[in-house]
């Protein structure tokens, strides 16, 4: 019976409907407890809830309503969806031939830099003034360096906070705030912490790649991924050098004496947004020249067909170290901005699960796209510090990487080549689906 | 002397476990020739390319390579990107381009490769940079032309023919700079008329840029056409060696081609 009702195609969109979203009642219905562990599954569709404002029912009855509608529209795109489609596409067509063109890009990205510039004061509240920075700068530079990796050169990098913690344990370093004493036991000003953080974190890329970065694919990761958790284990062990579990000294404020300018960053976020802008600013630029120049061709060359690409002169490992080191370096930028800013900082917040959440950053915007990988970390990191500020009824904390792990499963269904994908990744997608690329049937040919 | 020669192959044996894929192999060859090899499949002709393009690394034997000035390079032990920089350059059994990259962008990456990377001068797209990307441009250009590829520079290399594409991987071998060009069955999936004009294209890339040809290839008409000389290769040793008339007229290598495909060994005939 119910293979024969699986066999019905309305039936069966109907069936899919109803499922998916009972699974998204359970995903957003009240949290079990220790007596009653079934609770949590009951309430969720039980629970009172007021149907859109209008009259109080159960939770099922709106899901149920919910499902409904999300059937229809399902049929309506069957039924509609390649002339909703191409009417879209004709609307959009002359603003995306506009974005072609240099001078409307030039445009739109001054206008938009000038809307960053002008952020804090529009949006006063100090809340999200300080989010501005803790959670959106900071993880877009860090989206950005990923990118590099991830995106240009195809490597799987699942240690990146590793470069972080480096960044910002070079900081209290040389700043003083930790057991172990500064170089030359001088104090440096957090400000000049800036070169040598960038310097040693891309100085550890490279000790790492030149060895890792023979490896490939699943087998890179992993290493990345030890390597990560090594950084962190060394931060909490190392009583003597890192202050171990109980962090750091505190770190001071940082400065700049230079000539006829004087200016002190102090416990304010907004001119640390703005020293932050500064350098998104920089690396952005920086890498969107990096990826139309030779690098970055050499890079597409390697991710797409690496015997063709040596076979041509190109060397992967010096072009995979460079991409390790370059994406080293914004992290350890960032981990300088982290550490001046909060003051003291902890072994804790350098986890796996922050590894995770960047990569998942770069994955959502589009790998390999600058602009996709910006919007995306934007978008996610100003929903999350939106649902810190001010919960919506019913979420928890702990059900983020729930909501985060189902954007993602939806984004690799629909749209696997991110929000705003690049057109090289999004074609070599394209052509891998339909057997075309670089399946690795590497060395073949009569060989025995 | 050895001065005339690209290629000196001396008793090189390749194994992978026990199973042997090159035994005792030797050949030579000329600084300007046209040299083939052939035999059936599975005889260890690709193999040999692998070895010679640093791809594999045999365990016993020595192959040595004149670059530029006849300058003696030993093969074995390099890698496969600094054999390309000595001047070895290549193409592959089943094409491999950069297949979601244009015409244009395949070729570049050939002719840019071998110039210091110069990341920091990228970054901020220094003169050094600028020079490099024009030079590059030209370079591209004028090899799209050779290859007669010029109108498709835009197109996705992956939706070029079978045809288009071997002229594409020719174009991007020799934007290396190469001083002589490995290629890998270079008429596979092609129809008769771009058969024609491949042997011409290949004729003419020696004739013009100088460039020596070593080619493997099944499609014997090809071979005999082009080739001035074969090295005939099976279960990896060579049993000949000679011109074409002398291969056509050789009773081992009819006996090696009838014991694999009759078809090809009509075709010696």
């Amino acid at each position: 019976m119910i293979a024969s009702f699986w066999r019905n195609p309305h039936a069966r969109r109907l069936g899919i409907s109803i499922v998916a979203i009972a699974v998204l009642e359970l995903m957003t219905g009240p949290p079990g407890n220790s007596e009653a562990p079934t609770a949590g599954i009951r309430e969720s569709f039980l629970e009172a809830s007021s149907f859109f404002g209008l009259f109080r029912t159960a939770r099922w009855v709106v899901f149920f309503f919910v499902a409904i509608l999300m059937f229809a529209i399902w049929t309506l795109l069957l039924w509609k969806g390649s002339r909703i489609r191409s009417g879209i596409s004709s609307v959009l067509a002359a603003p995306r031939a506009a974005s072609q063109r240099r001078p409307v890009r030039w445009g739109v990205g001054l206008a938009l830099l000038v809307l960053a510039f002008m952020m804090p004061h529009i949006e006063t509240d100090p809340f999200w003034q300080a989010a501005m920075v803790e959670q959106i700068a900071v993880y877009v530079l860090l989206a950005i360096g990923l990118n590099v990796v991830v995106g240009f050169a195809g490597l799987l990098d699942l240690g990146f906070v590793a470069f972080y913690a480096i960044g910002a344990y070079t900081t209290a370093w040389v700043t003083g705030a930790l057991p172990t004493p500064p170089p030359f036991h001088i104090h440096f000003n957090p400000f000049f912490a800036i070169p040598m953080a960038i310097g040693i974190a891309m100085l550890a890329g490279i000790i790492l790649g030149a060895p890792t970065l023979r490896l490939r694919g699943d087998y890179l990761a992993i290493v990345t991924l030890g390597f990560g958790e090594i950084i962190t284990i060394f931060a909490n062990n190392l009583y003597g050098i890192t202050g171990g579990s109980q962090g750091s000294n505190p770190i001071p404020h940082p400065s700049l004496h230079l000539g006829p300018i004087h200016y002190v960053w102090g416990l304010k976020p907004v001119p640390y947004y703005y020293l932050t802008l500064t350098f998104v600013v920089i690396f952005l630029v920086a890498f969107s020249l990096l990826e139309h120049s030779r690098v970055g061709r050499a890079w597409t060359a390697i991710r797409e067909d690496e015997v063709a690409a040596e076979s041509v002169g190109i060397n992967p490992l010096k072009y995979k170290v460079m991409a390790f080191a370059i994406g080293a370096s914004t992290a350890g930028f960032a981990g300088v901005v982290t550490a001046s800013q909060s003051n003291q900082i902890f072994p804790s917040s350098f986890t796996l699960q922050f590894s995770i959440n960047i990569l998942v950053l770069v994955i959502f915007g589009g790998m390999g796209s600058i602009a996709g990988v910006v919007i995306g970390a934007l978008i996610i990191q100003t929903a999350y510090s939106f649902l810190l500020h001010s919960p919506p009824q019913g979420y928890q904390p702990a059900d983020l990487y729930m909501y985060l792990g189902a954007l993602l499963v939806i984004m690799m269904i629909f749209r696997p080549a991110g929000l705003v994908p690049s057109r090289r990744r999004k074609r070599e997608i394209r052509l891998s689906e339909s057997g075309e690329g670089h399946m690795d049937e590497v060395l073949t040919g009569d060989t025995p | 002397m050895t001065s005339d020669l690209i290629f000196d192959v001396q008793n090189v044996t390749l194994r992978f476990g026990g199973v042997i894929s090159l035994s005792d192999v030797s050949l030579n060859h000329k600084r300007g020739e046209i040299l083939a090899v052939i035999g059936p499949n599975g005889a260890g002709k690709t193999s040999l390319f692998n070895s010679l393009t640093g791809v594999y690394q045999p365990q016993e034997g020595s192959i040595t390579f004149f670059g530029r000035n006849a300058k003696p390079i030993s093969i074995i032990g390099k890698k496969a990107h600094r054999v390309s920089t000595a001047g070895v350059a290549r193409t592959f059994q089943a094409s491999r381009m950069f297949s979601a990259l244009t015409t244009f962008e395949n070729v570049k990456i050939g002719a840019e490769s071998h110039r210091g990377i110069g990341v920091l001068g990228a970054m901020v797209k220094g003169p050094a940079t600028r020079r490099g990307e024009k030079m590059s441009d030209a370079r591209t250009i004028e090899l799209l032309d050779f290859v007669g590829l010029r109108d498709k520079a835009n197109t996705i290399s992956a939706s070029l023919s079978y045809g288009d594409r071997r002229r594409l991987e020719i174009a991007r071998g020799l934007a290396t700079n190469p001083q002589v060009l490995l290629l890998d069955e270079p008429a596979a999936g092609t129809n008769p008329a771009e058969k024609i004009q491949l042997t011409q294209l290949i004729r003419k890339v020696r004739d013009e840029m100088g460039v020596s040809i070593l080619l493997i290839e099944h499609d014997m008409k090809l071979v005999m056409a082009l080739a001035e000389r074969l090295y005939v290769l099976n279960f990896g040793s060579v049993i000949a060696e000679g011109t074409p008339d002398e291969i056509r007229a050789n009773a081992a290598v009819v006996e090696a081609y009838l014991g694999s495909t009759t078809s090809d060994a009509e075709e010696l005939k």
